[in-house]
């Protein structure tokens, strides 16, 4: 009995590194402020106003984790339709990551809404000239998808030979349908604020908004899953595709320097270009929003910095840092002058938030330690395989 | 038909009967007779009377509401119809639909409803023109009891003949401009005032047009996207995959493959 509380101890003290420590602060944390947002209501956990109607959760989980989640389709398109076979070891993670973001992305929503228990009528209840009817639908349409996408590993997993057959069968109909909802629904989110003209600054407000929210979730989707692809490699212990990453860092530079060109010319073509350098608020939040766009072009178009790790994963992290400036600029930062109201998030609004990441990426721990997401690695001496 | 209100400003004596009796037949909560009238529009207050004061001038008593736009950002926005424009003019919200996702208040150029923030339930408060009341044949509230004519209700293009000949009787008592005629595509409320409306606190960069245009042009092409990009997808999948088929075959030694 001695021996066995004293192993305990050892072991415990192994596992309750300050990493976990946090994580268990962070999810208790987040389980009262739950309680306290569905207790309380809406105003006793955020700072939202009549004038400020959408804040954090708006702008970070659900506009943000939309387009941080585009890696799924992103990689769906180019291994699958485009048929760049190489990439193939990378598709299951984005996918997985895909729909856990929508996940979070529906959790993020239900502590948003407020009426949460009526968000079925959206099924029942249409109003197609609504951007929001179509967000809904593609928000649920396409988790669906995403779920049924990654049914195989669940059943390669299982080892269950016939509806991996069945679901092979209808894979390549499913990722058509998975990139054109990913296309509506990142494209919706910047039609959302098409309906905002005055209140919207002029920095961000333009009839391009769908397209660049489009092009922008394209450059974010491969430099997630760069980005993914370091965490996961340090987090769980893996190797690291260095040089297929690296491939895709090429990929990356095309597509952000393709979006990083539209968005200069529409703000040419706009006049708006004066408002980028006034020294307001507004101007600095969108100068260092572009440079978080333009600099990794610096090492994405340059093979042998593309090689190094550091700054192969710092370029990726600097467009997804970019990606979530740009959401959030858009749906928060460019629209609080213009409305004459005044928001910065209440600290249980920014919990919240880091509680249903933290719980989507212990989700995706637990699911990649027990199914076949990540292609098996070439054995490594000394190296136990995960099974 | 829509019907509206046409609200005079030089007319308003500050009483406030029409915010009292709009609280009362849409059962909202009396604000404590001791405090200070309520500044702007709340969850319990789908009307406010204010009043300016500008040096060596008499005070001006005005109102603010909803517009009811002839068509609604807010109705266009709302995902399951909860808002709608009722034929009769009304903009009028069904909390049993609204699963409270805001895009209303983001929408509405005049940045009118709110919401109960503090509820469990929450609902967006707003003007809703005591459609109750029309339905009954009777006027809104507060045109049924101001004393003054300040506001007064009919049908939308008698009103805005009113309101023309008011300025054109007056010019010296307007400005020429009567908000509500053109702003965000024309709006079933329509106001006059003597001091221009932007000092007001109403908002004079509402375009001119009707701004559910601005999401329809793109949503309108749904269906087409959902086309040429099924057939693009499906079409490129089917290239791509007959050109590595191809190849691997040429790879093969075959006899026949000469032929």
């Amino acid at each position: 009995m001695v021996v066995d509380a004293e192993v305990l101890k050892l072991e415990l003290r192994k596992r309750l590194t300050p990493g976990w420590f946090l994580v268990g602060i962070i999810l208790l944390g987040g389980l009262i402020i739950a309680v306290r947002r569905f207790a309380c209501g809406l105003g006793a956990v955020t700072n939202l106003s009549d004038q400020i109607p959408w804040g954090f959760w708006i702008g970070f989980d659900v506009v943000s984790g939309v387009a941080l989640a585009a890696g799924g389709f992103t990689m769906a398109f180019i291994v699958h339709i485009a048929g760049d076979k190489a990439y193939r070891p990378l598709v299951r993670p984005a996918i997985l990551t895909a729909f856990l973001g929508y996940i979070i992305v529906i959790v993020g929503l239900l502590f948003d809404l407020g009426r949460p228990w009526n968000i079925w009528r959206a099924i029942f209840w249409w109003n197609p000239h609504s951007v929001m009817f179509e967000v809904a639908w593609c928000v649920m349409l396409y988790t669906t998808v995403l779920f049924l996408e990654l049914l195989p590993v669940v059943f390669e997993g299982l080892r269950a030979e016939a509806p991996l057959r069945m679901m092979r069968r209808i894979a390549i109909p499913l990722y058509i349908v998975g990139i054109i909802l990913s296309t509506l629904h990142q494209s919706s989110l910047g039609s959302l604020f098409l309906i905002v003209p005055t209140k919207l600054h002029p920095l961000w407000y333009t009839p391009m908004l769908p397209v660049l929210f489009f092009l922008s979730a394209l450059t974010v989707g491969a430099a997630m899953v760069i980005f993914e692809a370091f965490l996961s490699s340090k987090l769980m212990k893996r190797g690291l595709e260095l040089e297929l990453l690296s491939k895709l860092g090429r990929y990356l530079a095309f597509i952000d320097l393709f979006y990083v060109i539209v968005k200069v010319q529409d703000l040419g073509k706009r006049g708006a270009w004066g408002h980028a350098f006034t020294g307001s608020y507004e101007s600095i939040f969108f100068i260092v929003e572009m440079l978080l766009f333009i600099l990794p072009l610096f090492v994405l178009f340059n093979a042998r910095a593309r090689m190094q790790r550091s700054l192969l994963f710092t370029s990726a992290l600097m467009v997804v840092l970019g990606l979530v400036l740009n959401r959030i600029n858009v749906s928060l930062v460019g629209i609080i002058r213009g409305t004459g109201g005044s928001y910065f998030p209440n600290w249980q609004e920014f919990w919240i938030s880091a509680f249903v990441v933290v719980a989507g990426a212990l989700v995706f721990g637990l699911i990649t330690r027990f199914l076949p997401v990540f292609p098996k690695e070439e054995a490594e001496p000394g190296k136990a395989s995960v099974a | 038909m829509h019907k509206g209100l046409l609200i005079d400003f030089t007319k308003c004596v500050g009483c406030g009967a029409c915010a009292d009796a709009c609280r009362e037949v849409n059962d909202l909560p009396q604000p404590d007779p001791a405090g200070s009238p309520p500044q702007d529009l709340d969850g319990s207050n789908y009307t406010v009377v204010l009043t300016h004061e500008a040096a060596g001038k008499e005070p001006l008593h005005y109102r603010k509401l909803c517009m009811h736009c002839e068509e609604p950002a807010c109705v266009s926005a709302c995902p399951v119809g909860a808002l709608t424009k009722r034929p009769d003019g009304p903009v009028v919200y069904d909390s049993g639909l609204c699963f409270g996702c805001r895009y209303c208040m983001t929408a509405c150029p005049f940045q009118v409803p709110r919401y109960t923030w503090e509820r469990l339930a929450p609902v967006v408060s707003k003007c809703i023109l005591c459609y109750h009341r029309l339905d009954k044949g009777q006027e809104p509230a507060c045109a049924a009891v101001c004393p003054t004519g300040a506001t007064r209700f009919g049908p939308r293009d008698v009103l805005l003949r009113i309101a023309r000949e008011r300025i054109k009787a007056h010019p010296e008592l307007y400005v020429n401009h009567i908000y509500g005629e053109r702003e965000g595509g024309g709006t079933d409320v329509l106001m006059l005032s003597p001091v221009p409306f932007e000092q007001l606190g109403f908002r004079t960069d509402v375009p001119h047009k009707a701004l559910p245009d601005l999401t329809w042009v793109v949503q309108e092409k749904i269906p087409n996207i959902v086309l040429t990009g099924g057939v693009f997808l499906g079409g490129l999948y089917w290239l791509v995959n007959r050109r590595m088929r191809l190849a691997k075959d040429s790879e093969r030694p075959c006899e026949e493959q000469d032929q």
